[in-house]
């Protein structure tokens, strides 16, 4: 059903009006330009398209845009704020945790809803949260040596 | 050719600042006195009588044709001292980016963060035939210093013209030029080009030794990193063009397919949808990319099936049926004479299946046709094959197709092939509107060159005392790379039938096949270092020393003592039930060693690799880090076709189609990794981006035969396959 549908992105009211079944995916990257949020599957398998939905790392690619009505969406664009990287980019950045990095903006926001809800995450817990997120160049190492850096930076305050 | 802003030519191969891309106008048509034009007081350095000329369109150059010689193709010193740098080389992942930047900072002593790279765009970037093989750095490194040390060589005469010096007696510095024996006296290359123009011949200038490298051998922040933390980075699939429209082609059910009817009424009727057909391309175009692909979902479409074929299990007598003449790899001794000395004979088959590339970004591109000229932003590996496949494709000259290549999501080898930047170019040539086109998963993995599956025959021999006298090896269906033996055998001969890159008869394989990182050498390095295994058991030996015992070539001595020093081996003969094993390969003219632990549960058959050491004689070291990442990615991504990777198929039908049966590696699978950069200043650097997953195969079924005496012949090695080989052992 076409319909208008208000809600909050990275920080800025944000009004679309589109068929409401369609996914949140494209709607961001089409609609409004954010092409950060990356396409990999289309099936929630995969993780590329995470975004963040009122603290809630969710797939993007498979989520109705009518859900999102009224709530708060942080995409990887909306993450650093007045200019300065979060913690959790500052620290992929340190250890090398791209290397193609399509998957990386699925991996921060995944890894960001993660340290909002368990700022002090074991290595185990972290292994996982990220676990449904692929990355097919082998990061893996890099970017859970990142996660727990930025939990650390973070120290346990929410950002 | 009027627009002078030099600084943003930087920005355009790799998506630069993100702010460039489509809404630039792209130069068009360039010749290289435009070229010069363009850049503006930059200074190229420029040979006037060189007959090869980086701009020079491909089929008017020799058959064979090879990097330009005229140096001024790589590189530009800007007026703002900033250093741009054209390679037809792309970004995949792999760093290339960031350490060809190293080399020519190095050999132009210019600070690193002053190189901004123009990577894989066939209007600004000279020749090269695809980012492959692991030879951005093996093969046109050597290349890139060449140009970088004659610029620094033509930069330093005008130094010395400008300060009335000695050129022998200069200093450079982050590209300031001083006299060390007259204080005060300094001039920056930009200071030398400001203004000028300059057409200089010089006889060639040397390269840096490693000793004097400063740039070289460090590991600094990826050039890439910010873009790719920020979401900016942009990928083919991300350019927006304004007016575009979004393409879903309809693909048939199966390889072979023909298409018998079709309805695309309702799909018409999807309020701004349009239907496309030409010939044997039916497309679904819509502004918006899940509405295209709704519409297309309305399309009745009902296709023949192919004839019947083979499938997944059937394809291994399929390839030996098929499979053309064997051909000679290599030989020495006699077989013959091998036989008479052999005590002990071992014989047997090995198997690997289809394995995808999956790359996390689909194969994307976007095209425009303005004024007769085609722009294609494409996820491709080989950006000027694929600019000739458009122009073919289109009827256009290659001078009016230009392929832009931004960040590759990945490839792999998978992104050699580049169908989808035809079927961009095409779809915008019939609409007359920019078009993009994004494969989902599904047509990812039906239109993906797999690694072949491949079949290994080995028979072997030692002698009574446990030494190896016999090696009679033939690969089908694989290919021969890195199929000859480096261990010491008299009586050697090895033959390969058929393999990845093309020229097997029709059918052999039944659906594209191509590169897949390290091509032939996963299902060479497998056969060969498992039945290396079996032989060091039968002789008693452990499966170090054992070959240790058979090796003379240093290097590879070298590094297998690297990792088993690291690794704390302690030598055993298999199954010693502690799930240690080693498997060694060559790759690139690189040499591995790999170690690993694993423990299997033997109800369910799952394995866990618990930890890999794995040691890495490249030559010299470029980026030490980014060596690493690739060791560590492909250690990673070889976990995949060892234990779960195989694509299901029947009757010209991939069922494998997304991530949730075709499994790839992902955190609860990771082993404890360890690498090790052996110093070997002596060798030029060589190829690093896939080595190490070469040996991933036999490392874990060596090391999963050590922990219960299962011998694992097939990849990969699944739960089921080794409950089965656990019954039979």
């Amino acid at each position: 059903m076409q319909r208008t549908i208000s809600f909050t992105l990275n920080g800025k009211p944000t009004r679309v009006t589109v068929d409401d079944q369609r996914m949140l995916l494209w709607v961001l990257r089409s609609d409004l330009g954010l092409t950060g949020t990356k396409f990999g599957c289309g099936a929630a398998l995969c993780g590329a398209c995470t975004v963040v939905v009122d603290k809630e790392a969710v797939r993007s690619c498979s989520t109705p845009v009518k859900e999102v009505a009224g709530k708060r969406v942080l995409t990887i664009e909306g993450l650093s704020q007045e200019g300065r990287l979060h913690a959790i980019q500052e620290a992929f950045l340190k250890h090398h945790g791209s290397q193609c990095g399509y998957c990386t903006p699925g991996m921060i926001m995944n890894a960001y809803a993660l340290l909002q809800k368990t700022p002090r995450p074991t290595r185990a817990q972290i292994i996982q949260h990220m676990d449904d997120n692929l990355c097919r160049c082998g990061s893996h190492h890099r970017i859970l040596n990142a996660i727990q850096e930025a939990a650390g930076t973070m120290k346990g305050g929410a950002q | 050719m009027t627009r002078d802003d030099s600084n943003s030519r930087g920005s355009m191969g790799n998506g630069g600042s993100g702010e460039g891309g489509v809404s630039e106008s792209p130069p068009r048509d360039l010749s290289r006195r435009q070229f010069l034009a363009l850049a503006g007081s930059g200074l190229f350095v420029f040979f006037p009588t060189d007959p090869l000329d980086a701009f020079q369109e491909p089929e008017r150059l020799p058959a064979r044709q090879g990097y330009p010689t005229d140096f001024n193709a790589y590189l530009r010193v800007g007026p703002d001292s900033r250093v741009t740098c054209f390679v037809g080389k792309v970004e995949l992942g792999q760093g290339a980016m960031t350490s060809l930047a190293q080399l020519l900072a190095e050999e132009l002593d210019v600070a690193l963060d002053s190189v901004d790279m123009v990577m894989g765009d066939t209007d600004l970037c000279p020749w090269d035939m695809g980012t492959f093989g692991s030879l951005s750095i093996r093969q046109f490194g050597p290349v890139l210093r060449g140009a970088g040390a004659e610029a620094r060589a033509v930069l330093l005469e005008m130094a010395a013209e400008q300060l009335q010096a000695p050129a022998g007696r200069l200093q450079v510095t982050a590209g300031v030029v001083t006299d060390p024996s007259a204080p005060g006296k300094r001039v920056t290359y930009a200071q030398l080009v400001q203004g000028k123009r300059i057409e200089r011949r010089l006889e060639k200038a040397p390269v840096k030794p490693v000793s004097a490298f400063s740039v070289v051998g460090q590991s600094p922040r990826r050039k890439d990193a910010l873009e790719k933390v920020t979401g900016k980075a942009r990928y083919a699939g991300d350019f927006a063009v304004p007016g575009m429209l979004h393409a879903r082609v309809l693909r048939p059910p199966a390889h072979g397919a023909t298409l018998r009817d079709l309805d695309t009424a309702a799909a018409e009727k999807v309020d701004g949808a349009r239907v496309v057909r030409d010939g044997d391309l039916v497309a679904v175009l819509h502004e918006r990319p899940d509405l295209a692909d709704k519409a297309l979902r309305l399309v009745k479409a009902r296709f023949d099936p192919p004839q019947p074929s083979v499938d997944d299990k059937t394809i291994f007598n399929h390839l030996l049926k098929t499979a053309p003449q064997p051909r000679l790899v290599g030989e020495s001794g006699s077989l013959a004479e091998g036989e008479k000395l052999a005590a002990n004979i071992v014989e047997e088959t090995y198997l690997n299946s289809y394995v995808a590339h999956a790359a996390l970004e689909t194969h994307s591109a976007t095209a425009t046709i303005e004024g007769g000229k085609a722009t294609v932003w494409a996820s491709t590996q080989t950006p000027f094959p694929v600019k000739q496949q458009v122009a073919q494709a289109l009827g256009f000259t290659p001078q009016n197709v230009r392929i832009i290549t931004p960040y590759v999501g990945g490839g792999f080898g998978g992104k050699s092939a580049s169908r989808q930047a035809v079927e961009a170019a095409r779809l915008a040539k019939l609409t007359c509107k920019p078009v993009q086109v994004v494969f989902h998963r599904d047509e990812e993995f039906f239109y993906d060159t797999f690694r072949p599956a491949a079949v290994v025959k080995i028979r072997a021999a030692l002698t009574g005392a446990g030494k190896m006298v016999l090696w009679d090896y033939k690969v089908y269906g694989a290919g021969d790379r890195e199929a000859r033996l480096f261990y010491d055998v008299p009586h050697q001969r090895t033959v390969s039938a058929g393999g990845w890159q093309g020229g097997n008869p029709p059918g052999m394989h039944p659906f594209g096949v191509g590169p897949w990182r390290a091509p032939s050498v996963n299902t060479n390095t497998f056969a060969r270092e498992s039945h290396i295994d079996i032989l060091a058991a039968r002789a008693g030996a452990d499966p170090v020393e054992f070959r240790l015992g058979h090796l003379s070539d240093q290097r590879m001595r070298r590094v297998l003592e690297a990792a088993a020093r690291q690794f704390g081996w302690k030598p055993a003969r298999a199954p010693s039930g502690r799930g240690l094993g080693v498997a060694l390969g060559i790759y690139a003219g690189t040499y591995v060693a790999t170690m690993a632990e694993v423990a299997v549960n033997k109800s369910t058959g799952r394995v866990q690799v618990i930890r890999v050491v794995c040691a890495q004689d490249e030559g010299v070291v470029v980026n030490p880090d980014g060596s690493r990442q690739q060791m560590e990615g492909s250690i990673t991504m070889g976990l995949g076709y060892a234990l779960a990777e195989e694509v299901r198929f029947k009757n010209g039908e991939v069922l494998d189609r997304n991530f949730d049966t075709y499994e790839i590696p992902r955190f609860s699978w990771l082993p404890k990794i360890e690498t090790i950069l052996i110093e070997n200043p002596e060798t030029a650097a060589l190829g690093c981006g896939e080595p190490p997953i070469v040996t991933m195969g036999a490392v874990v079924a060596n090391a999963i035969h050590d922990a219960v005496g299962a011998r694992l012949r097939q990849l990969p090695m699944t739960p089921a396959r080794i409950q089965t080989a656990l019954k039979r052992a």
